[in-house]
């Protein structure tokens, strides 16, 4: 019994960090640009499907597909806010929703006519393979994506405190009008930001890709996940997201063994209203601007 | 322009006559999502839970029960208003605004369709159907062919334009396009704004309702995913935002511009065998109306008559602003 309930901690805790590294593309795009990311499930799915081609074609490890990902979302993103989000920045928010929905719907649609509506199962194998720590036995893919996942997010935070451009980024969040004032170069800032905030997105997806089968509808979902993760540890902190990846990874895996499928997949969105209701900037909320 | 629309309930051939029940109905729903945010302020993006409660209302009583879809829509006007009542209620008295509610909006319509797939009472992921449809009109239960319920989508979609313009012409209009404009200053003028807000939410959500249980008396058949998933409250939106946020016609232009779009869209790619088709539609039109349409396509149009000078412009109604 307790073998069990540790493994299921386990399990969650490791997913978590996934959600953590999804969660931390969404906030930083908040963070900075004070825009709600609704396409960031869609760009998640982005990822998995770079993850299940690069496996598929090339049969390289996961850690290099989700570099591959990593490069390859930095650019989408990058060029993505240059385009299109940059002119939606200063508007109301329910504009900057609806474009969102908008991007969100037309990635989806392009999803589904490149690679259809049927699932692809994981061209990796890795799910299959254990880890045998004493009373806990993990699989080598979720635990590979959350080193990596946690990895990487300790590298971002140590990037974004301690470089300059890290700085530049920071100080673009805290005070756009006083980073233009002392001369940043805004209109960069933001577009890297975005194309960091996809990058996330982009390695989670490909990182996870051997644990879910590859479909165009996972989409919504982990749209929903992120928001939920988010907004537990508050829209725009860094440490919130982690914190959040965290909570609702174990929640859920503790959710799968007490409830049932369906209540499972309802936690997330009772945990969303009822922290909302009583907690509206999350646990380590930035103040809404 | 009603008069336009009748005759074509009239006179055309089924499909269009299915395909305008449709836009109809979503003229209605728009409506109700336009009140919430064009003129009250409020941003919805789970406004399938509110047509969802509408439709469940008239489908339990109509199936399980035989009770008739007018005590149904009743019904779902008090649950759905209430509903959405309480949700206002809770939202603003922490203050949840803005995004969060939008957020929190989302996550009740998601919560309340995972919690109706998983109720065996209601059929679950099965769905509810309503007994085979029969030719004979009848009044008692809503039921009738496609060219009643035609003209029932068109006395919806009338009362809902009509009653738009009641409203946005009362007091409690311009409460709430003030309280939209600048909560601040509405509250200064002497504005409950926390009661105005429950108010056009609870008012949005009972007119969702009704258009909910015609929707699915129309359908024929409730499935918890399609009655309450995202992919409805989009499509509800999208309609209002195309023609015009907070105007009158808006929603009635927009359905009537955005869902035989989505209807070519998906026919073309059924017969291309390619999916998606009218996904990426909706997307780059919502993209780019917000772009260069930001008021809509129905302020464009009458500023157009405007421009050229077309004497009937004396009867367009004015378009009132629906951003700062």
């Amino acid at each position: 019994m307790l073998s069990l309930w540790l493994n299921v901690l386990a399990s969650g805790v490791l997913l978590g960090l996934v959600y953590g590294l999804v969660a931390l593309g969404l906030t930083i795009i908040f963070g900075v640009m004070r825009v709600v990311n609704f396409a960031h499930g869609e760009m998640v799915v982005f990822g998995v499907y770079i993850g299940y081609w690069a496996v598929r074609l090339w049969d390289v490890p996961i850690i290099a597909a989700a570099a591959i990902a990593a490069v390859a979302m930095f650019i989408f993103g990058y060029l993505l806010e240059t385009l299109i989000v940059r002119r939606f920045v200063g508007r109301p928010h329910h504009y900057q929703f609806i474009v969102f929905i908008g991007l969100s719907l037309l990635f989806s649609g392009a999803l589904l006519v490149a690679f259809g509506p049927d699932p692809r199962p994981a061209a990796s194998q890795l799910a299959f393979h254990t880890v045998s720590l004493g009373l806990v036995t993990l699989d080598l893919a979720r635990l590979q994506a959350a080193v990596a996942s946690g990895l990487l997010i300790t590298l971002l935070g140590a990037y974004l405190r301690f470089s300059s451009f890290g700085r530049s980024l920071r100080a673009a969040a805290d005070n756009r009008l006083g980073g233009l004032i002392i001369g940043l170069n805004i209109p960069r800032v933001y577009a890297v930001a975005f194309g960091i905030g996809a990058a996330c997105a982009g390695v989670a997806g490909a990182l996870i890709s051997p644990l879910f089968d590859a479909q165009p509808y996972l989409a919504v979902d982990f749209t929903l996940l992120a928001f939920v993760t988010v907004i537990v540890g508050g829209l725009g902190s860094f440490s919130g997201a982690l914190l959040g990846g965290l909570v609702i990874g174990v929640a859920e895996a503790v959710a799968a063994l007490m409830f049932t499928p369906s209540m499972k997949t309802a936690l997330p969105y009772a945990l969303l209203i009822i922290i909302l209701i009583f907690r509206p900037r999350g646990f380590f909320g930035a103040n809404e601007s | 322009m009603f008069v336009i629309l009748a005759l074509v309930g009239a006179l055309s051939n089924p499909y269009l006559v299915s395909l305008m029940t449709i836009v109809l109905l979503f003229t209605f729903l728009g409506q109700s999502w336009n009140l919430m945010l064009g003129i009250g302020g409020q941003l919805s993006i789970g406004h399938a839970l509110f047509v969802g409660l509408g439709a469940y209302s008239v489908g339990v009583l109509d199936v399980k029960f035989g009770i008739s879809p007018w005590i149904g829509l009743l019904l779902g006007m008090f649950v759905a208003g209430s509903v959405g009542a309480v949700l206002a209620w809770l939202s603003f008295r922490f203050e949840v605004r803005g995004i969060y509610f939008a957020l929190l909006t989302i996550a009740a319509a998601e919560f309340a369709r995972i919690m109706f797939s998983g109720w065996e009472f209601v059929g679950a992921m099965q769905g509810l159907f309503f007994p085979a449809p029969t030719n004979a009109m009848d009044m008692a239960m809503l039921r009738g062919d496609a060219r009643f319920y035609y003209f029932v989508a068109l006395a919806l979609a009338a009362l809902g334009i009509a009653g738009t313009e009641l409203i946005s012409r009362s007091y409690l209009g311009y409460v709430w396009r003030a309280m939209r404009d600048d909560e601040q200053a509405a509250r200064a003028l002497g504005v409950r704004t926390f009661r105005h807000k429950i108010l056009v939410i609870a008012i949005s959500a009972a007119a969702a309702a009704v258009g909910g249980g015609v929707l699915a008396l129309v359908q024929g058949s409730i499935f918890p995913d399609s009655i309450m998933g995202m992919g409805l409250s989009v499509d509800v939106l999208v309609g209002p935002v195309v023609g015009g946020l907070g105007t009158t016609f808006g929603p009635l232009v927009g359905s009537l511009t955005v869902i035989p779009l989505n209807h070519a869209m998906s026919a073309l790619g059924d017969s291309l065998r390619i999916p998606g088709l009218n996904n990426i539609a909706y997307g780059v039109v919502l993209i780019l109306v917000v772009w260069f349409l930001p008021d809509g396509i129905w302020p464009a149009i009458v500023r157009l008559c405007k421009a050229i000078q077309v004497p009937w412009r004396v009867w367009l109604p004015q378009p009132r602003k629906a951003e700062e």
